[in-house]
C-alpha cells in the first residue's frame, strides 16, 4: 500500500524550565493512502502532541516524519506553511472560524494564502460547502449557524484546496452525539467516495468505532494498533451506542 | 498581488468591526497632522508678510545716517546734528558705479492743516528718486519733480494715512494744505504700503522736495545739510562692495583722520531684514516641530491598540498560520492596518488643519500660508509614522508560536 504518513522513532521532548517531559518516546508509524485512523488515549498520552507533529505545526526532537516523502525536518516556517496549505486540512475542536466572516470566506482562506485569483477562490470555497451539505448557507456568519454546522464549514475549509490528509483534532467534542453522528458520516463519504485519508483524535471509543483502524496511545508510546474489521456505519442509521 | 489585496480587505474589515476604537485611534493622528499643517501654514505666513515688508521697504538699500558730531567736548547723539550734505550725496551718485539711485533726505515731525483738520505726521525732504529705491507708487496724481526740488516748490505727495486724517472723502488733488503755516499743493496720493517691521505706519508721511524742506520747514539751523541718504544698489552682490565705498568716499569728504571716528554711519537695512527673516524661519522650525510631537504621541497610540489587536486576535493569527499563512502574510495584514488607520487619520488630520488655521486666521488676523509641499509632508509623515508604529505590533503577531495561538482563550 502507497504510504501517506511514515513516522520513525519519533521523540518529542518538553523543557518546561529544569524539569523534562518526554511527551513521545520512539513512535513508529505508518499511514497508507485511503486509510482511516482513530487515535485514542487519555489526556497527556501525548496524541496531541503526536497530531501537532503531523501537522507541521511543530518539530520533534528527534525521529523522523515523511508525508508523501517529505521531511519537514530541515524546512523553514515559511516553507511549513506552504505545506500545511497545500497538502494538509485541519479540523479542530473548537471549530476555529474567523467570526465576522461568512462561512463562503472562511473556506475561502486557505485559497486567499495559496494565492489563488478571486473568481476561482469562490468557486472552489462554493464546491467544498456543497460538498458538506451546506449549499445556500455561503453568506452565513458562524453565530448564525449551529455547532455541527460550524464543523461542517471548519470540514470544507479543510478539503478546499484539496489536501493529502485531514487532521481532525477531538472533531465532535464540542457537539452532541447525534450531531456527532452526522459529522462521522461525512468523514466516512469523504474517506470511500473521494479517497481521502483521514487522521482523528479522540477519546470516545464510540467515535473511534467509525474508524477503520484505531490507535491507542498511552505515555508517550502506542500501546495498540488494530483494524476495525466492521467500521460502525453512521450514514445508515448506526447510532452511538 | 491577490494576497496583498486580499491583506487590505482583511485590514479594512478589521478596522470597520471596532469603529469606536479606529475613531479614536485615528483622533490622535488626525490632531498631529492637523496641528503640524496649522502651525506650518503660520510659520509661512509670517516668513511671507516679513518677505513683503523687505519688498515694501525697497531691494538693496544702504541708510547712511548723519553720525555724532564734536563740537568744543559735547558729543551729540546719532543724527542728531546734520553731518550730510547734498553735495554728498551727488559724490555717492557720481563716484560711486554700484550705485543705482540716491535720495538724500531732511525731515521731521510737523503740524499739517486742511480746512478745520489738523494732523501730526513725519514730513521728508527728499529727491523724485525716493519712489524708485522704495518701490512706491502712486496711487493718483503726479510725483514732483527735479524742476520742483530745484525751484523750492510748495507741493508735497501725501500718504495714505494722512488722506484719512485730513481729507474725509474729498480728492486731495490740486487742494492746499499748510505745513507749519506754509500753504502746499497736494500733486498726489501715495499708494498703501501698511505697517512696517516694527510695527510703523508707513502711510503716514509726507513727501515735499528737498529744497523746500531746507528752505522753509527744517533747514534754517543748517542751511544745505541732510538727515540721511537713501542709497540704492545695482545688485544685492554689491550691497558690501558699496558700503565700504561709501564708507571711504565720505571719510574723506568729511577729511576725517584715520584715527578719528566717522560722523556718519552707513547702515545696510537688507541685513536687518535677514535676521528678521531668519527668525521668522527659526521660529516655523519650532512651531513644526512641537506639533511633530503630538504626530508621534499618536503615533504611539496606534502602536498601543494594535498591540491589544494582536492580543485579542491571537486565535485567529493561529488559525491563519495554520491554514497556510507566512510570516509576512500576518505581518502585512497588520502592517496594513495600521497604515490604512494612519493615513485615513492623515487626510482627515488635513481637512481639520486647513479648517483650523482658516479660523485662526480670522479670529487672531495672522497672515497664514499653505503650501501643497506641507500638507504632502504632513501626509507622507503620518503613512511613516504608521508603518514605524504598526511594525513592532505586526512583527509580533507574524512571529506567534500556532499551536500556543489556537490554544490562547
Amino acid at each position: 500500500m502507497d504510504s501517506v504518513i511514515q513516522v520513525r522513532d519519533l521523540v518529542k521532548v518538553y523543557s518546561l524550565g529544569e524539569v523534562e517531559v518526554q511527551a513521545l518516546r520512539s513512535v513508529s508509524l505508518s499511514v497508507g493512502r485511503g486509510e482511516f485512523v482513530a487515535i485514542m488515549g487519555a489526556s497527556g498520552s501525548g496524541k496531541s502532541t503526536f497530531m501537532n507533529i503531523l501537522g507541521f505545526l511543530d518539530r520533534p526532537t528527534s525521529g523522523q516524519y515523511l508525508l508523501e516523502g517529505i521531511d519537514g525536518q530541515n524546512l523553514s516556517m515559511d516553507e511549513l506553511a506552504e505545506i500545511r496549505n497545500r497538502k494538509i486540512g485541519f479540523v479542530f475542536q473548537g471549530f476555529n472560524l474567523l467570526s465576522r466572516t461568512s462561512a463562503l470566506e472562511n473556506v475561502e482562506l486557505p485559497l486567499v494564502y495559496a494565492g489563488a485569483p478571486t473568481a476561482k477562490r469562490k468557486e472552489m470555497a462554493q464546491r467544498a460547502l456543497s460538498e458538506v451539505n451546506l449549499k445556500g448557507r455561503e453568506h452565513h456568519h458562524p453565530s448564525q449557524l449551529s455547532g455541527g454546522e460550524q464543523q461542517r464549514v471548519a470540514i470544507a475549509r479543510a478539503l478546499v484546496n484539496q489536501p493529502s490528509i485531514l487532521l481532525a483534532d477531538e472533531p465532535t467534542g464540542n457537539l452532541d452525539s447525534k450531531t456527532s453522528v452526522e459529522i462521522m458520516s461525512i468523514f466516512q463519504r469523504l474517506n470511500q467516495e473521494k479517497g481521502i485519508t483521514i487522521i482523528m483524535i479522540t477519546h470516545e471509543p464510540d467515535i473511534a468505532a467509525f474508524a477503520k483502524r484505531n490507535i491507542l496511545f498511552r505515555d508517550g508510546g502506542i500501546v495498540d494498533d488494530h483494524k476495525n474489521s466492521v467500521p460502525a456505519a453512521a450514514a445508515s442509521g448506526g447510532g452511538l451506542k | 498581488m491577490t494576497r496583498l489585496f486580499a491583506s487590505l480587505r482583511i485590514a479594512l474589515r478589521a478596522l470597520t468591526v471596532n469603529k469606536m476604537r479606529s475613531a479614536l485611534t485615528m483622533l490622535g493622528i488626525i490632531i498631529g497632522v492637523g496641528a503640524v499643517i496649522a502651525m506650518i501654514a503660520v510659520g509661512s505666513g509670517a516668513k511671507k508678510r516679513i518677505a513683503e515688508q523687505i519688498a515694501s521697504m525697497g531691494s538693496n538699500l544702504l541708510i547712511v545716517m548723519s553720525g555724532s558730531s564734536t563740537s568744543g567736548g559735547l558729543r551729540g547723539g546719532m543724527g542728531t546734528v546734520p553731518t550730510l550734505t547734498v553735495d554728498d550725496a551727488k559724490a555717492i551718485q557720481a563716484e560711486i558705479p554700484g550705485v543705482k539711485y540716491v535720495a538724500p533726505n531732511l525731515g521731521g515731525v510737523a503740524q499739517v492743516i486742511f480746512g478745520n483738520q489738523n494732523w501730526s505726521t513725519i514730513v521728508n525732504g527728499t529727491t523724485p528718486e525716493v519712489l524708485e529705491i522704495r518701490d512706491w507708487p502712486l496711487s493718483s496724481g503726479r510725483p514732483f519733480t527735479q524742476q520742483d526740488v530745484d525751484g523750492a516748490a510748495k507741493v508735497c505727495l501725501l500718504g495714505k494715512t494722512v488722506v484719512e486724517n485730513l481729507f474725509g472723502g474729498i480728492d486731495p488733488s490740486g487742494q492746499v494744505i499748510r505745513i507749519k503755516s506754509v500753504p502746499f499743493t497736494v500733486l498726489g496720493v501715495l499708494s498703501s504700503k501698511g505697517q512696517s517691521t516694527w510695527g510703523q505706519d508707513q502711510d503716514d508721511v509726507i513727501f515735499v522736495p528737498l529744497r523746500t524742506a531746507q528752505k522753509r520747514l527744517f533747514g534754517m539751523q543748517f542751511p544745505g545739510m541732510v538727515k540721511q541718504i537713501a542709497v540704492q544698489a545695482r545688485e544685492p552682490e554689491l550691497m558690501k562692495d558699496v558700503e565700504s565705498q561709501i564708507n571711504d568716499l565720505l571719510r574723506q569728504r568729511h577729511h576725517i583722520q584715520p584715527a578719528q571716528d566717522n560722523d556718519f554711519n552707513v547702515r545696510n537695512l537688507t541685513e536687518v531684514m535677514a535676521s528678521a527673516e531668519q527668525s521668522a524661519n527659526v521660529m516655523s522650525l519650532l512651531l513644526g516641530a512641537i506639533a511633530s510631537i503630538s504626530l508621534i504621541v499618536g503615533g504611539i497610540g496606534i502602536m498601543n491598540i494594535m498591540l491589544v489587536s494582536v492580543t485579542e486576535r491571537t486565535r485567529e493569527i493561529g488559525i491563519r498560520i495554520a491554514v497556510g499563512a507566512k510570516g509576512n502574510d500576518i505581518l502585512f495584514q497588520f502592517l496594513i492596518e495600521s497604515l490604512v488607520l494612519s493615513l485615513i487619520g492623515g487626510i482627515i488630520g488635513i481637512g481639520v488643519g486647513v479648517a483650523g488655521t482658516v479660523v485662526l486666521a480670522a479670529f487672531t488676523q495672522w497672515p497664514t500660508l499653505f503650501s501643497t509641499q506641507a500638507i504632502l509632508l504632513a501626509f507622507l509623515f503620518s503613512g511613516s509614522v504608521g508603518v514605524f508604529f504598526g511594525f513592532y505590533p505586526a512583527r509580533k503577531a507574524s512571529l506567534l508560536n500556532p499551536i500556543e495561538a489556537l490554544r490562547y482563550e
